[in-house]
């Protein structure tokens, strides 16, 4: 009798629970999918209204007839001396620090992590410890010694200098993604290439390179979107010349001088900023987030 | 090579490969070396001397060794105040992402259409270029035609616009108790929990993948609740990926610089560590001051990542 009783409790409760739940998940969702989405639809709202309907009605949620206006994006293009801001420009240094800092990052970490997950060397293990170190280490504590640094041998407003910093801040988390994509591949595969008198070297071009191809398409996106939106150090070594400002430099440059620059043109601006990371972000972002994510799901 | 001894060709083969791992891994290990461990001991060097921005052509690396710079950022005015600021910032932005990627992970974790396409949407705070979302932030905040304050003062009846991120404090009445709120500061630690929570639901969603299925299926025949199910079976499964993701983003939390310097300059209230560390180097070109306060960050950091790690001793092995 009394088991019977405690039965049918217990099944409402369940039920209750799962009923609660069934319903607050999808509440959960939506609400975290308005947050986490609106301020990139706010973004390209402003960026694509006119400038006087944004004045006049601040809290519209869409862009009503005629009130579509691309003339922020022209602004913000064409170049300074024709009366614009000349974002361009901040958009081909950003590409070329970025897309050298992938070349770099990978050209020396593809044959340093094949070394740490396939060779057996002296330090091995204090290497990836150092990395790991690396990869934890707060850059705003690199910020003095290296502005010092570059400040003292004359190189400080050089893409060079960023360049190099953006490389030794992507060479650990790197390493340490290519690394556990290495070590997926069957060892007998290059075994098999040793014995048909392949070295070391011609193992990793032909067999490992590209069986992990996509492993490192996604990490050279990843090392891509870093650079492109790194802050701290384009603040700190490129200020001064405007030639040089990276997207992430020139907006925050164009943002904090706002009483000149309506805030359609800058929303344009920060637009252009997020896109080329958005659309780089889909196509990759299965590779990219196992590759991430890989070493966590052991616990 | 001539057919020898196995055991002498099997040393040299060894041998052999060693120098090829250390050829390998030399260009990062150098650029690792050069850019990031040369530079924090040069750090922790120009802490101890007197040295400004414009004199360094002069200074010697060796000369004049003081703790001046370290009486300078203590007796500094606000630097208690910054310290505590920090660690209120890093303390809730760490535990507000972690708990709601938790949720996200949870509330994403069965199947349904577009699951995919969601989770992804879920990632963008956390990928996109941290100057344009907190531009889109402070506009969407800004008193004058933000949407916030707009739709705040039409339909939640604010009777006038809130500045949340020039306001350090705001008077609100409770019940007859006048309590002042940090307008400022609880906005930049919500900024940060909706930037970082994507991580935490990434690594959280990587982990929950992992847990088998038979475990729960043992609970639900058993009869446990959800709640019962997931206190007793997925909670535990979590906790170590919880113990290292506190302690990565407790640790990047609390020397992040971006978020509070494009949001309020570190005005209001905010004034962060870090903030203060890039004011000391680029406003007053003090570099032996910002040497200093960055130096006794790290010190600080790591007493409190030693005392976190021995109070979970248990977790230790999880973080390495």
């Amino acid at each position: 009798m009394t088991t019977e009783i405690r039965q049918t409790r217990r099944l409402t409760r369940d039920s209750v629970e799962t009923g609660t739940f069934a319903v607050l998940r999808w509440a959960v969702i939506v609400v975290l999918l308005l947050v986490t989405v609106f301020p990139f639809y706010y973004m390209l709202l402003l960026a694509f209204r006119d400038l006087g309907a944004v004045l006049n009605d601040p809290g519209a949620l869409w862009i009503s007839a005629g009130q579509f206006s691309a003339d922020a994006f022209r602004r913000v293009v064409v170049p300074v001396a024709s009366g614009g801001e000349g974002f361009l420009g901040f958009v081909r240094n950003s590409a070329l620090i970025a897309a050298g800092t992938v070349l770099i990052t990978l050209a020396i970490t593809i044959p340093g992590a094949y070394a740490v997950s396939r060779l057996r060397f002296f330090g091995r293990r204090q290497i990836s410890a150092l990395f790991l170190a690396v990869y934890l280490f707060p850059s705003i504590l690199l910020a003095v010694p290296l502005y010092v640094f570059f400040a003292k041998i004359g190189l400080r407003d050089s893409l060079v200098a960023v360049l190099l910093v953006y490389v030794a801040q992507t060479v650990a988390v790197s390493i340490y993604m290519l690394r556990n994509y290495f070590a997926t591949i069957p060892v007998s595969l290059e075994e098999a290439a040793a014995l048909d008198g392949c070295s070391h070297l011609g193992t990793l071009w032909r067999i490992s390179l590209p069986l992990s191809l996509p492993a490192i398409v996604a990490n050279g996106l990843f090392v891509f979107m870093t650079a492109w939106n790194e802050f701290l150090f384009a603040l700190l070594f490129l200020v001064d010349d405007r030639d040089k400002w990276t997207v992430s430099l020139g907006l925050s440059e164009l943002t904090g001088n706002s009483i000149e620059i309506p805030t359609t043109v800058l929303m344009a601006a920060a637009v252009i900023t997020t896109v080329p990371i958005i659309v780089l972000f889909f196509a990759s972002e299965r590779l990219l987030t196992e590759g991430l994510t890989s070493g966590a799901e052991k616990g | 090579m001539p057919a020898g001894n196995p055991v002498a060709r099997r040393g040299s083969l060894r041998r052999r490969e060693a120098r090829v791992g250390m050829s390998l891994i030399a260009p990062t290990v150098i650029i690792v070396l050069a850019v990031v461990v040369v530079p924090i001991v040069w750090s922790i060097l120009l802490a101890f001397q007197r040295v400004r921005l414009i004199s360094i052509q002069s200074t010697s690396l060796l000369s004049g060794y003081t703790l001046h710079n370290f009486v300078g950022v203590v007796t500094a005015p606000g630097f208690v105040g910054t310290l505590v600021t920090t660690l209120v910032y890093s303390v809730l932005g760490t535990a507000l992402s972690i708990g709601v990627g938790l949720i996200a992970a949870l509330a994403l974790r069965h199947r349904f259409r577009f699951r995919g396409l969601v989770r992804s949407l879920m990632l963008l705070p956390y990928v996109a270029p941290i100057v344009a979302v907190t531009f889109v932030w402070q506009t969407m905040l800004s008193p004058q035609f933000g949407i916030v304050n707009h739709w705040g003062q039409l339909l939640l009846g604010w009777s006038k616009p809130i500045a949340f991120l020039s306001e350090s404090s705001n008077q609100v009445s409770l019940f007859g108790w006048h309590v002042g709120i940090p307008t400022a500061l609880i906005t930049v630690i919500l900024f940060e929990t909706w930037r970082q929570f994507p991580f935490a639901f990434l690594f959280l969603t990587a982990r929950l993948q992992a847990v088998p299925a038979t475990l729960e299926e043992a609970g639900r025949v058993d009869g446990a609740t959800p709640l019962q199910r997931f206190r007793y079976i997925i909670w535990p499964q979590l906790l170590p990926t919880i113990a290292v993701l506190s302690v990565l983003r407790f640790v990047w939390t609390f020397t992040k610089f971006d978020d509070v310097y494009l949001l309020t300059g570190g005005a209001a209230g905010t004034e962060v560590i870090s903030v203060r560390v890039f004011n000391f180097l680029t406003g007053r070109g003090d570099i032996g001051l910002a040497s200093a306060q960055a130096l006794v960050i790290a010190v600080v950091l790591a007493v409190l990542v030693g005392i976190y790690l021995r109070l979970f001793r248990t977790r230790e092995e999880d973080l390495t």
